[in-house]
């Protein structure tokens, strides 16, 4: 996204976003969300066995990623590769696959 | 340490395009998909796991600004992961092989296909067999291991002719399947696993397994002794032997501390370094292994005269400046496996620093993971994971504590993500 046309324009466009739950500020490329993509596809985007995770919705992603963490959901893998990432970054992979389309 | 020619980079930024790197032609056709302004350009050797993984993710991450060559010296990617089941007919050796054309066309990765005959760290260029000498800002050294055959006594040029280690994918791997093939009903296959570390962990009991199953299926008389140099299953220990008595019993039998030292091809006998001697009608011997020939030549490699220490934020090596060193070839990190999966995040984590460091701004350490599937038979899987984040204290990558693991038990549904887990490595690395 371009940088907005003023900053009193840009405050009100933000604050918007903000309020409909959404970030449009630019923020920095989480590398480590490539991680994922070995199993689940470049950018999540895949159809196997392995589920796609791109555009997935964001609570979802981030409550099941939390329950694999704290051991409550039943899987196979994801228990054991979720308890490498912290709370922080859980909540960063959640929010950047559900908004790959 | 100068990550970044300045003057270099002032000159780019004074003339704004493309011509202050193209010193020479042969990169004229060198797609970028910016808007024209090139910020770097850099060689990656080698496209496996870890190089082409590199080429593919430095071109998107750099919206196209950074010029990227990629050298391989074969003409298609052959994957060793997946490759043990072509040996016992589980699988079909074409599912190998793959085009590196997604890289070209995808993401304008200009892909040579030679074989690199030098590395000039001074005047930053690589020389190639086919009279080519491309320059670099920055080089990626991802070559894969060599076989030091010198460590087995007998292990020349012509008993390589039939005693086969089918553990670089290819021709080998067809070559061995024949040999199992054409064993008879109540034959031995002896396969030998050199001391760690060496190329994927599991791989050997994987490949016990596999071919475990095609004998109960194929040939029940038939028997495969395991002689391992290491003093245990190391990978996945108690999966691989629970398999080995649950579901091939009385068809391997396995010998730990068995290290080889000597193979006579003619009578198929391997000796040990304590002088026991092993026949069989099929040797499988896999020799210790190195860092690929070319890093060596490179100057990186810099622990034992085996591998490459590189820095992990960056994966730069610690012996010679802006040289990156991927996958197999490096001194890993402690309890980090030398595997295609990790290869691919040593590709992520270098694209992203180089990337970071062109753009002028400083790499942040990156967490990695690995995962590996081993199939024990046509159509059951097990696995190991784990994840490894930058310790700044110790200053190299460790594994998180109480993450990763290993399957409970093996499953068809991990024999189903197994299979998954190839295609979309494939894609990811090459597609």
């Amino acid at each position: 996204m371009k940088a907005f046309a003023t900053p009193l324009l840009g405050c009100c466009l933000l604050a918007a976003a903000q309020l409909a739950g959404a970030t449009e500020t630019p923020r920095p490329t989480p590398y480590f969300a490539a991680n994922c993509f070995n199993c689940h596809g470049t950018e999540g985007k895949v159809n196997s066995a392995i589920p796609a995770i791109a555009g997935r919705d964001r609570e979802y992603l981030a409550e099941a990623l939390k329950a694999y963490k704290a051991g409550t959901k039943p899987a196979t893998i994801m228990h054991q590769l979720a308890k490498g990432y912290t709370d922080e970054e859980l909540a960063i992979l959640a929010d950047y696959f559900s908004r790959q389309k | 340490m100068i990550r970044f020619n300045e003057d270099r980079r002032r000159l780019l930024q004074a003339l704004g395009a493309t011509a202050a790197l193209g010193s020479t032609s042969l990169l004229s056709g060198c797609a970028t998909t910016g808007q024209g302004k090139t910020i770097g350009r850099v060689v990656v050797i080698g496209g496996g796991f870890g190089g082409a993984t590199a080429a593919k993710y430095l071109r998107k991450w750099s919206k196209g600004t950074i010029d990227v060559v990629l050298i391989e010296r074969q003409s298609h990617f052959i994957s060793c992961p997946t490759s043990n089941e072509v040996l016992a007919g589980h699988r079909k050796y074409e599912t190998l092989v793959h085009s590196y054309d997604a890289l070209r066309k995808n993401w304008g990765v200009k892909v040579i296909q030679a074989e690199v005959t030098g590395v000039d760290p001074v005047r930053h260029t690589v020389s190639t067999d086919k009279g080519e000498v491309i320059p670099y800002d920055r080089l990626v050294v991802s070559p894969g291991i060599d076989f030091n055959f010198g460590a087995v006594a007998g292990y020349d040029a012509k008993a390589r002719e039939s005693i086969l280690h089918a553990w670089k994918a290819g021709p080998q791997t067809l070559a061995l399947r024949q040999q199992l093939e054409d064993l008879r009903d109540g034959g031995t296959f002896v396969l030998s696993i050199p001391k760690a570390p060496y190329r994927c962990p599991p791989g050997p009991y994987e490949r016990t397994s596999q071919i475990a199953h095609y004998f109960k299926t194929h040939k029940p008389k038939s028997k495969i002794l395991v002689l391992d140099a290491n003093d245990k299953i190391i990978s996945k220990t108690k999966l691989f032997a629970d398999n080995w008595a649950e579901d091939y019993k009385g068809i391997i039998e396995y010998r730990p501390n068995w290290n080889a030292t000597e193979v006579d091809a003619a009578s198929r006998t391997l000796t040990s370094e304590i002088g026991d001697k092993v026949r069989g009608d099929i040797i499988n011997l896999i020799p210790p292994q190195t860092a690929g020939q070319i890093a060596h030549q490179a100057g990186v490699v810099n622990a034992n005269n085996r591998w490459a220490d590189v820095n992990w934020i960056t994966l730069e090596s610690t012996a010679v400046k802006d040289i990156h060193v991927l996958g197999d070839a490096t001194l890993s990190a402690p309890t980090m496996p030398k595997s295609g999966h990790m290869a691919n995040q040593h590709g992520k984590a270098a694209a992203a620093a180089i990337f970071e460091t062109f753009s002028g701004r400083t790499p942040q350490p990156i967490t990695m993971a690995n995962t590996c599937y081993s199939l024990v038979d046509h159509r059951r899987a097990i696995h190991v994971d784990s994840v490894h984040r930058w310790d700044a204290e110790k200053k190299t990558v460790v594994p998180v504590p109480g993450s990763g693991g290993v399957s409970t038990a093996p499953s068809i549904e991990e024999g189903l993500y197994a299979r998954a887990w190839a295609q979309n490595i494939w894609a990811d690395s090459l597609g």
